[in-house]
């Protein structure tokens, strides 16, 4: 049962890869076109001020291919680069890719788009802009799927999905999350600062991760799919996804606020992602978080929650 | 008339003033203190349990707890200074005098206290000679230390981490000191025994097991490409032409990556079985993947490391274990081990000079020897033959008579030429001289002296100072791999290439090494994850790795 | 932020045809290098923008052996350092010759 020998797996580690080779990797080879890549030098203008240096794509990547020989449209944030946080140029990047989304899904066509999250939330530097930023692509999320595209979001890079990515993910027609993938708006250090120590220990890992972790946003109904830390199994899902998210219309919206009502219902007074999942029907929780990928999408697709046609 | 069993009679009396606290052996650990009240006295050398791993840490608060009008003016001889307690003692009065190996931690706060004059210092020691020490003049009068369990008798079990555990209370019990054990648990039968209970005085339970420091967990995660070069080098530059077996690996990122990069890059270079077999060395999680791979026969180990506790035991064939199935571990057999029978160390510092003395010594920091000046000097008393041995001393004198010439053990300083911060690792001039005028100091504290030190690697090549035949040339081997830094920009550029010639000098492609192949990919793991896997689930990481 | 500039001419021009690529990243301890093939002959451009000041002899240093050991002729490198140390900018600047020169996508 070990990782063979050579120390290389099948598919490279989608945590371990930058952005840039996510997307690329993602998509059918050789498809990737990049829009305003980083040779456009579309960089910040204000972290300069700070004496702070800059990106050539300000921290995400966005362009264009074919995944199973569908085009679609595809964002990747870097998470190494300021945490992967939004400033102007990265949500307008971001907003712009949404926004030819929404006009290639209009007539009766279909332009899927793929977000990569790997972001930590706003810039601090650009909180003004960034904290517009995340309304802009909110908006233009909402528009691509009114006009029939499909956003798919992937989250399992370093930085996890915080704050206003947070928030864009819940405005997602799906989502796909590694064990390595945190969702959440208020991020450990945030509510550790605000509520106390006592309310949540942001330097126990182990306490993070059955908060905002992967395992438990897929156990909780929040994410989709759970994945392996692969690009194939993120491809996989991607397209997965694209296939069977559900349509946006008013009957899924009241299908999700029924959702959403019947899990407060269910989880409303649990204390810990452990009372969650037994109350979710796992048998041994503890058991949960030191569990292998295969193994716990085994368990999760027999817990049920995840497969609805609710978003 | 002669009496000539005072120490005794002196031992009894203090037994007998502790043993009114006590019930049998055992004592109540809210009277921890008055305990220690009861059988220090003013002027004793006290050995205060703890080393880079263990710390008898209830034994500790309750010795700073003391009342400085009975217990004052100790004499502290112990292998760490780790807890903030541990230098409460001097700050109070209890304690004034020390004598120490391993201050990691506290290296910041100990080196202001020794600027204030607030502890009267004998010496930074290794390891090992801190323990010959208690055996000729610094044998102390009580020992308080720390174990898993005992019995009723006080019997101890060590657990994995038997560490420095035997030597110390060989010292006390068998010249007449005092022997205080804190354990986790007092049970009816131990699993195995330790230490005999005859030579333990008092037991008292802690309320919460005993720290440990996981020092040696290296998180695959955190290695960089510069490491995987470096690491690269090391293996075909000088484990595989002295076909190294026998070996000590420092603490560091950059021997971590030696060891992950075995089932890989060394499979490849087919090393397997004729590199690397034979180790003193912690149980580094980052071994489990050549473990696994075949590549490892057998380990002794200075401590216990968390979390190896099931992985050590599911591979007895490999490591020392007791009865019970768990680690045995002793600091101080197995630095006689890295001493004797290996024939290479390698590891990191934090500065070497010119001639190729280190230190991990800086003016506001102070972290003493530890171990690595024993693993990482050559022994004279040693007599066996071994080819890698024999081949270091051929280099050193080539024309020397063979039957009268000694080998050498290689000492392999393995570094990145700027450390954290851009800080230069090769400097003119060691910080610890500095330190050492300052603290008015007869020796500077040098980590590994030059005469010791065999080769130098970083990822801008390996120096071989073997085959140095003069201090010059010394000197520019060094320049000639200290890469970028002043000292690397300062070289001889024609006498390093006369260097890389006779091979004394070796870059990267003088190795047929491409640094655009030092991928992170070539790591047989890359997260602690991945280390738990290869384990079979048997490695328990600790919590501040892992996310479950 | 200080910014310097490096001028060279090396042995030959770079191979390959690619127009440019991009390696590494702005985070603390590493940099990105873009390189763009739009310089005539063997003419070789370093344009660093970094947090750090005070370095240039190790960078010049850095770009004077880059040069001579990798032959970047025709090549424009653009530089954001978030701090990266020597070897990492040595290493990184390789690795951005050796993707412009390969073959395709």
């Amino acid at each position: 049962m070990n990782p063979p020998t050579d120390g290389r797996r099948q598919s490279p580690s989608w945590y371990e890869s930058a952005a840039r080779d996510r997307a690329r990797l993602l998509l059918d080879a050789g498809t990737f076109a990049e829009f305003l890549g980083p040779e456009a030098r579309e960089m910040s203008p204000h972290l300069g001020i700070f004496d702070l240096p800059r990106q050539f794509d300000d921290g995400i990547v966005v362009g264009r291919g074919k995944l199973a020989g569908t085009p679609v449209f595809v964002a990747a944030q870097e998470g190494r680069f300021m945490g992967g946080a939004f400033g102007e140029v990265h949500g307008a990047k971001l907003v712009g890719l949404l926004r030819a989304a929404r006009d290639a899904s209009r007539d009766g066509g279909t332009m899927p788009v793929l977000i990569l999250f790997d972001t930590g939330g706003v810039r601090l530097q650009e909180a003004n802009v960034g904290e517009l930023a995340i309304g802009e692509v909110m908006r233009a999320v909402i528009e691509a799927r009114r006009a029939g595209a499909k956003v798919i979001g992937l989250v399992g890079g370093r930085a996890g999905c915080y704050g206003g990515g947070g928030l864009i993910a819940g405005t997602c027609s799906a989502l796909a999350v590694s064990e390595h993938g945190r969702i959440a708006v208020s991020g450990p250090e945030v509510i550790e600062t605000n509520r106390g120590v006592e309310e949540f220990d942001s330097k126990d890992r182990s306490l993070v991760w059955r908060t905002m972790g992967g395992k438990h946003r897929r156990l909780l109904g929040g994410a989709e799919l759970f994945v392996d830390d692969t690009i194939d199994a993120f491809r996989a899902a991607a397209i997965a996804l694209i296939e069977r998210a559900p349509a946006f219309d008013l009957a899924m919206l009241k299908a999700e606020q029924a959702r959403l009502a019947e899990r407060l219902k269910r989880f409303g007074s649990c204390a810990d992602g452990l009372d969650v999942w037994k109350q979710a029907g796992v048998d041994d929780p503890a058991k949960v978080p030191g569990m292998p990928a295969d193994e716990f999408i085994a368990l999760a697709q027999h817990i049920g929650e995840g497969r609805h046609d609710a978003r | 008339m002669t009496i000539w069993n005072k120490a005794r009679a002196a031992r009894d009396a203090r037994l007998r003033a502790g043993g009114r606290i006590a019930k049998g052996k055992i004592v109540q650990a809210a009277d921890a203190t008055a305990l220690l009240e009861a059988v220090i006295e003013p002027g004793d050398r006290v050995c205060l349990e703890g080393d880079n791993q263990k710390q008898a840490d209830l034994l500790a608060r309750a010795l700073a707890a003391v009342d400085v009008a009975k217990v004052h003016d100790l004499h502290m001889v112990q292998s760490g200074i780790v807890l903030p307690e541990h230098l409460d003692l001097f700050d109070s009065g209890i304690a004034k005098r020390l004598d120490y190996a391993f201050s990691g931690p506290q290296s910041t706060r100990i080196a202001r206290m020794l600027f204030g004059g607030k502890i009267e210092l004998g010496a930074v020691h290794t390891y090992l000679e801190l323990f010959a020490r208690y055996f000729v003049d610094l044998t102390p009068n009580v020992a308080l230390i720390v174990a898993v369990a005992a019995d009723r008798d006080g019997n101890l079990y060590t657990g994995a981490n038997t560490e420095d555990t035997p030597t110390v209370v060989e010292a006390t019990a068998f010249k007449d000191g005092v022997v205080v054990a804190q354990v986790n648990e007092i049970v009816d039968s131990l699993p195995r025994v330790d230490i005999p209970g005859d030579r333990v005085n008092f037991v008292i339970k802690s309320d919460k097991p005993f720290y440990v420091e996981p020092l040696f967990t290296r998180d695959p995660g955190a290695i960089t490409e510069t490491q995987i070069l470096t690491a690269m080098l090391a293996i075909k530059g000088i484990y595989a032409p002295y076909g190294i077996k026998r070996l000590n690996h420092g603490i560091g990122f950059n021997t971590a990556a030696i060891e992950l990069l075995l089932p890989t890059y060394g499979e490849r270079l087919g090393l397997r079985g004729k590199i690397a077999t034979r180790f003193a060395l912690n149980p580094h999680p980052t071994l489990i993947p050549a473990i696994e791979s075949g590549w490892v026969e057998q380990i002794h180990s200075f401590g216990g490391e968390v979390g190896m506790e099931d992985y050590i035991r599911a591979r007895s064939d490999i490591y020392f274990t007791g009865i019970d199935g768990s680690l045995r571990s002793n600091r101080a057999i197995c630095q006689t081990a890295g001493l004797y029978a290996c024939d290479m160390f390698i590891g990191s510092t934090l500065q070497i000079d010119l001639q190729g003395n280190s230190s991990t010594v800086t003016t506001q920091r102070i972290a003493g020897f530890g171990g690595a000046p024993n693993m990482g000097s050559d022994s004279h008393g040693r007599r066996h033959p071994s080819a890698p041995w024999l081949m270091a001393g051929k280099e050193a004198d080539p024309d020397g008579a063979p039957a009268l010439r000694r080998g050498r053990k290689l000492v392999v300083q393995i570094v990145e030429t700027f450390g954290d911060k851009n800080v230069p690792t090769f400097v003119e001039k060691l910080d610890a001289i500095e330190l050492a005028d300052k603290l008015k100091l007869e020796l500077a504290p040098v980590m590994v002296y030059a005469d010791d030190v065999t080769h130098v690697v970083t990822e801008a090549g390996i120096a071989n100072l073997l085959l140095c035949r003069s201090k010059e040339e010394r000197e520019q081997a060094i320049r000639g791999v200290a890469g970028y830094t002043d000292v690397g920009r300062g070289r001889d550029a024609k006498m390093v290439q006369q260097l890389r010639e006779r091979g004394v000098v070796r870059w990267p492609e003088d190795l047929g090494i491409d640094p655009l192949d030092a991928d992170r990919s070539l790591l047989a793991a890359r997260s602690i994850e991945d280390l738990v896997r290869w384990s079979g689930g048997l490695y328990a990481a600790p919590s501040r790795f892992r996310n479950w | 932020m200080e910014t310097l500039s490096y001028r060279h001419t090396a042995a030959r021009r770079a191979a390959g045809a690619r127009p440019m690529a991009i390696v590494g990243v702005v985070a603390s301890g590493n940099l990105e290098v873009l390189v763009e093939r739009v310089l005539p002959g063997s003419d070789c451009q370093v344009e660093i923008s970094t947090p750090v000041t005070g370095f240039a002899k190790v960078w010049e240093a850095v770009i004077t052996d880059f040069v001579e050991r990798r032959s970047p002729g025709g090549l424009r490198l653009s530089i954001n350092d978030g701090g990266a140390r020597a070897d990492t900018v040595s290493l990184r600047l390789a690795q951005a010759v050796r993707l412009i020169e390969e073959d395709g996508r």
